[in-house]
């Protein structure tokens, strides 16, 4: 081959997997919880301390166990949406409120709305270790025999919603 | 109304570049000097309407005037001005708009300092660098115009990043950018001499300042985007191998590179082809960085809020212009012819081996940041390559190439002789290692990383003292300070950048090597000890700052009971944006650096805090500010004046002036 082609040939290779590149999603980490049990917890509830909040619980149903905090900035883009996804009762968004004060954590869903119709108390952190949480808001979405089906890292948005959540519910409650 | 102005600017900026990309092109092509004309008035009309872009944006922000999108999303009205204008570059659109001024004031620079040049070659530099301006306007007026309104206009600003609202922010991009845009200086010379088939030594010698100007300022700007870092992110660390540090660096190593081999082709008028292929990929390699922090490929923490119909804006750009290039180089580069034969032990062999090793070394980082995107391309599982992969890479490859360093100006051009070498550089290499075998020895530790740290750095300084001795021998000048004086600058300049890297290599080998670091919990009162240095906790307040509120610790440092300083760390959370981040508080030394840095406060007032102490930190920074300085010293040489004075009769004192000022 030409000597002088080897620098267009190497240049050519490196665009096509730029171009590749560009439609993949870096962020995105398979989760090793991804198809396992979720996490047992037995966490104290934000709104009545005395009552506890468990996984135990929710067996039998499909639902979303979001982790947020009010001192995160990523929690309130993604807000709307929840409260959203809340409103259309297709599945029920349990909140964990991760490494949080209790007072600032009930103004913030007093001040914006509460998708949630209990929320935990993850003061030490401790459930988001057990749940590898790389940083709030992550979001997973547990089936009827409370095995973790799906991981959200970051905000979800209106599309992750309708186009992953929605549809794995659905196909997650016929089954 | 004055964003509408910036906007319009804009458009007919990109208007302008149009008719300088195409006409003087066509004019130097066909022979017509009347088209070839349009090119000078044309760059400095581009580069008025840009810096009227940029003011009318700098304005908004000045004003607050939170209608204008980007104003709204990076400013704040409790933020100060100083960083409301640096928060201009502060995220994607207006560090396009960053980076488009400075290539028009490149464009302008070689309207000014390019009447030796003939007036073809002239035109077909500022026609390439109009081309490439044309990509830059076209992605700000399609995907990323800064000058977007939002209405209704937000009641207040999103405000910049934290992490951005530093006095270093205020000029790391600016730096950066003056050095990647500055590489296209050298590209457009290099097309032009392509394009116009004459690559001489001519062409060279009209290369050289622009490539050593544009290399200096990307030093300066890695640099200070590297100090940064150490004192913003509150690791300690300097360096991260990060693929947005990475994209910085590729174009250094290619410009380093490129300055050496411009030396040979100007002197020798060997390495043309090379020449030629390294000006286009320092370029290509600021424009690959560019993409790369922008498209959101790669994760980095510098990664700017990402748009897939940019980064395919800027993909298609990248194929364009680097594309064509080297199809461009592919087709006119066979008949250049190779210039000047030379033996392997020669100067010229010796500097063609650094090229190698530096272009290898660039090489290798870049495979190192695309490889996760290369294995994700194909399904074959996320991976992070990081700095073990680096290091192991890239020490052994600049070892040899910094060994070459102190060999290679001795070396005579064409034919240098093994034997003599050895002779005259016997005294330097004994030198260089014994004291690198006990140098740690008697500091207390002995690795073979320190030694072989240690050895290469005063084989670099004794080398220099080598090659300034024998230099003296053979200038004029009866006394010692005459004979200083009547060594040219560009050789001075040389010695100092050689022995810049030389006081890097010593941070990087003293820090690597004696660092301690210590996380403790610290009640008020309690104390630490790391190196001599004994640290106090005294406790933490509560302060106001104009857009944060901040716990601010309070550390007394002493050793040997002396006091030696107080330093204020603070945690800050940002209200707007409520976001934490760690101010770490230091002391520098040309010794040491004592660096504290608050965690997290825990119950009764303590604190879990990070303390470090590096040795010899600073000499990181200073060696390439030395660097940069050698750059400096380079271009001051006598005979660029001359260049310039030749033709200076028939300009206006005013311009002479200035000139004078920015020569």
């Amino acid at each position: 081959m030409n000597r002088f082609l080897l620098p267009l040939s190497i240049f050519i290779v490196v665009v096509v997997f730029l171009g590749i590149g560009l439609k993949l999603n870096p962020r995105e980490i398979p989760s090793p919880l991804v198809g396992k049990a979720a996490p047992d917890f037995s966490q104290p509830q934000l709104f009545e301390p005395a009552k506890v909040f468990s996984p135990a619980d929710m067996k039998g149903k499909v639902w979303l166990l979001n982790f947020w905090a009010s001192w995160c900035s990523g929690c309130k883009t993604e807000h709307p949406v929840l409260m959203d996804l809340a409103k259309s009762g297709e599945v029920p968004i349990y909140g964990m409120d991760y490494k949080d004060q209790r007072d600032e954590a009930m103004t913030w869903l007093s001040r914006w709305g509460n998708p949630y119709p209990i929320v935990g108390v993850d003061d030490a952190g401790r459930v988001g270790i057990n749940y590898g949480v790389y940083g709030v808001p992550e979001t997973y979405v547990i089936d009827k025999q409370g095995v973790i089906q799906y991981k959200q890292i970051g905000p979800l948005d209106p599309e992750t919603v309708e186009k992953k959540i929605i549809p794995l519910v659905k196909q997650l409650e016929a089954q | 109304m004055i964003p509408e102005i910036g906007h319009f600017a804009l458009i007919l900026a990109l208007c302008v570049a149009v008719v300088q990309g195409i006409l003087p092109i066509y004019g130097a092509a066909v022979g017509n000097s009347a088209l070839m004309a349009v090119a000078k008035p044309a760059a400095r009309g581009q580069f008025l309407l840009v810096l009227t872009a940029f003011g009318c944006l700098a304005y908004a922000f000045a004003e607050k005037d939170f209608s204008v999108l980007y104003v709204a999303a990076t400013s704040n009205s409790q933020l100060p001005l100083h960083y409301r204008l640096a928060a201009i570059w502060g995220a994607h659109e207006g560090s396009l708009l960053l980076w488009t001024l400075i290539l028009t004031i490149w464009m302008f620079a070689v309207t000014l300092f390019s009447a030796h040049l003939p007036e073809s070659t002239r035109s077909r530099i500022l026609g390439v660098m109009g081309l490439v301006s044309i990509g830059f306007l076209l992605f700000m007026l399609t995907v990323s115009n800064p000058f977007e309104r939002l209405i209704p206009a937000a009641a207040e600003g999103r405000d910049l990043n934290p992490l951005l609202q530093d006095p270093g922010m205020v000029i790391h991009p600016p730096m950066l950018y003056m050095g990647y845009v500055g590489f296209s200086v050298a590209f457009a010379f290099a097309i032009a001499a392509l394009l116009g088939g004459n690559l001489d030594a001519a062409w060279a010698r009209w290369s050289r300042p622009w490539t050593t100007v544009a290399w200096c300022f990307l030093t300066v700007g890695i640099a200070m985007g590297s100090g940064w870092a150490y004192y913003e992110l509150g690791w300690g660390g300097w360096w991260f191998w990060d693929p947005v540090e990475n994209a910085s660096f590729m174009p250094w190593l290619a410009g380093t590179a490129l300055v050496h081999s411009l030396a040979v082709t100007d002197k020798r008028g060997g390495f043309k082809v090379w020449t030629v292929l390294l000006a286009i990929m320092a370029f290509s390699l600021s424009l690959l960085g560019t993409f790369l922090v922008r498209s959101g490929v790669l994760t980095s923490v510098h990664a700017f809020a990402t748009d897939p119909k940019r980064g395919m804006f800027i993909l298609a750009f990248l194929a364009i212009v680097i594309g064509g290039s080297l199809a461009l180089y592919a087709w006119r580069a066979p008949r250049v012819g190779l210039g000047g034969s030379f033996a392997a032990m020669s100067r010229e062999g010796m500097l063609l081996a650094n090229n190698v090793l530096l272009v290898a070394a660039m090489g290798s980082v870049l495979l190192g940041t695309l490889y996760p995107l290369f294995l994700d391309a194909l399904d074959l599982g996320k991976i992070s390559v990081g700095p073990p992969y680096f290091d192991s890479v890239f020490v052994p490859l600049m070892a040899p190439a910094v060994f070459l360093m102190g060999v290679g100006p001795l070396a005579q051009w064409k034919k240098a002789s093994l034997p003599d070498l050895a002779k005259r550089l016997k005294w330097a290499f004994g030198v260089s290692v014994i004291t690198a075998i006990v140098l740690p020895l008697v500091m207390g530790t002995w690795t073979p990383l320190l030694s072989l740290g240690l050895l290469l750095a005063i084989w670099i300084a004794t080398t220099s003292v080598v090659t300034l001795r024998e230099r003296l021998t053979h200038v004029a000048g009866n006394s010692l300070g005459e004979r200083l004086a009547s060594v040219p600058r560009s050789y001075w300049g040389m010695l100092v950048a050689h022995c810049g890297i030389a006081v890097f290599i010593v941070g990087v080998t003293m820090v690597k090597g004696f660092e301690t670091e210590k996380d403790v919990r610290m009640n008020v009162g309690e104390t630490a000890t790391i190196g001599d240095y004994l640290f106090r906790f005294d406790g933490a307040q509560d302060v106001v700052g104009p857009n944060y509120t901040a716990a601010r610790g309070s550390f007394s440092v002493s050793r040997d009971g002396r006091e030696t300083t107080v330093l204020y760390p603070e945690k800050r959370r940002y209200t707007a944006q409520n976001q934490v981040m760690t101010e770490a508080a230091i002391d520098p030394g040309l010794l040491r650096d004592l660096y504290v840095s608050l965690g997290e406060p825990l119950d009764d007032g303590a604190w879990s805090v990070r303390l470090y102490h590096k040795p010899f930190v600073d000499w990181i920074w200073g060696g390439c500010f030395i660097m940069a300085l050698g750059g400096v010293l380079a271009i001051s040489d006598r005979r660029y004046r001359i260049a310039w004075r030749r033709q200076e009769p028939a300009v206006p004192a005013a311009t002479r002036a200035a000139r004078r000022k920015v020569a």
